[in-house]
């Protein structure tokens, strides 16, 4: 039985998942354009609701598995918050970026 | 059931680290976070290492807890003050498996770890031994527990609660969205329960909603307050999150937490699964 603790936030994906199944949406959180580590990344559905949550790498990165559909990744961090949203169609890589201030 | 019994505030916590009888643990299943840096003095807890069975799936044993508990210098008389990643999933879960081994004083801190964090307190990566104690659990309160059979029997009659997200509970994810959805058991949730996620129960920063809103968000999803109440999600610790809501904020005297959750659910052979949005609230 694998837990529900978020693996290893990394700019590439675990050898494990396969991105032509899965749907990802991936990105980096930045404060005045320079990546930010410890910032805790929620991901919201098309209605706002919670579906996930992670906590950035030391370079910024952040990392979800979803579905197709439209999605907001939104940042909490000492520095600040922001958002930003994404609409997937299907499965692959989908990257975005969200600024906090 | 009043909130000073079971939850403490970071300002409390912050001011209380050196309190004599007071044991912060910190509860994550990936313990980098604790190694990184905690709280000053806290001690840490492994959810899968020290709370799981190393070969069943199921939880150490009573002497097992007592052995845990006692290499990690907490005695019975002890408070202990849970928190964790993850808006404190681990660490209610914790709380929930303190409360089957019969600890009286055990309390959780609002918002965990992110509050913390947020907030700028302090953390540190100094190692913390503190001396063994004889830490003695009690017989397992299975009031509080559910298994399958009883879940099966729990349909139609009984509050089920799925905490889990609204993709999840309608079938389209089979877990949660930081993890990889290739999974072995089938997508969808148990008839007749309600959806009300986890997270509507905490505010952004992972601390609790009032009392009040607690009450009309239970209340509007349909929570009939005169039934038991049996709580769900994918491997029970979301599950115990709201297990926590329900009983110790909300003061609801059935409330069990169904640990094998989805992951059981969903593999069992000839159990009725419903998929889609379910009903809306019932009567």
């Amino acid at each position: 039985m694998s837990g529900c603790g978020a693996p290893q936030q990394t700019a590439t994906l675990p050898a494990n998942v396969d991105a032509g199944k899965e749907v990802v949406l991936t990105g980096k959180v930045l404060a005045a354009g320079e990546p930010v580590g410890g910032a805790f990344v929620r991901l919201l559905d098309a209605t706002g609701e919670f579906t996930a949550e992670v906590v950035s790498s030391p370079e910024g990165d952040f990392r979800f598995f979803a579905a197709p559909g439209s999605w907001t990744v939104r940042a909490l961090h000492r520095a600040g918050n922001g958002e930003a949203t994404v609409t997937a169609e299907g499965p692959g890589l989908h990257e975005l970026q969200v600024s906090v201030a | 059931m009043s909130r000073e019994n079971v939850l403490v505030s970071a300002a409390w916590a912050e001011e209380n680290l050196n309190t004599p009888g007071v044991v912060f643990v910190e509860v994550d299943e990936d313990t980098s976070a604790y190694d990184a840096g905690h709280i000053p003095g806290a001690v840490k807890i492994d959810w899968k290492q020290d709370l799981q069975d190393p070969v069943r799936r199921d939880f150490v044993d009573r002497d097992g807890f007592s052995k845990l508990l006692s290499e990690r210098g907490i005695g019975n008389d002890d408070t202990v003050i849970l928190y964790g990643g993850n808006n404190n999933w681990f660490a209610a879960y914790a709380y929930w498996y303190f409360k089957l081994y019969g600890h009286e004083n055990v309390k959780l801190l609002d918002g965990g770890r992110k509050k913390w964090e947020l907030d700028g307190r302090p953390l540190d990566k100094e190692e913390v031994n503190r001396p063994a104690t004889q830490y003695q659990a009690k017989e397992p309160d299975t009031s509080i527990r559910a298994f399958r059979d009883e879940v099966v029997d729990a349909i139609g009659k009984k509050n089920l609660v799925d905490v889990r997200s609204p993709d999840e509970f309608v079938g389209k994810l089979l877990a949660p969205a930081h993890l990889p959805q290739e999974q072995a058991q089938r997508a969808g949730h148990i008839p007749s329960a309600i959806n009300v996620p986890w997270s509507k129960a905490a505010n952004e920063d992972g601390t609790f909603r009032s009392d009040d809103e607690l009450r009309e968000i239970y209340g509007e999803a349909g929570l009939d307050g005169s039934k038991p109440t049996i709580a769900y999600c994918r491997i029970g610790e979301r599950s115990s999150h709201t297990w926590f809501v329900l009983r110790e904020l909300l003061g609801h005297s059935d409330v069990k937490n169904y640990d094998g959750s989805w992951t059981e659910y969903g593999s069992l052979v000839g159990v009725p699964v419903e998929v889609g949005p379910g009903k809306e609230a019932r009567a």
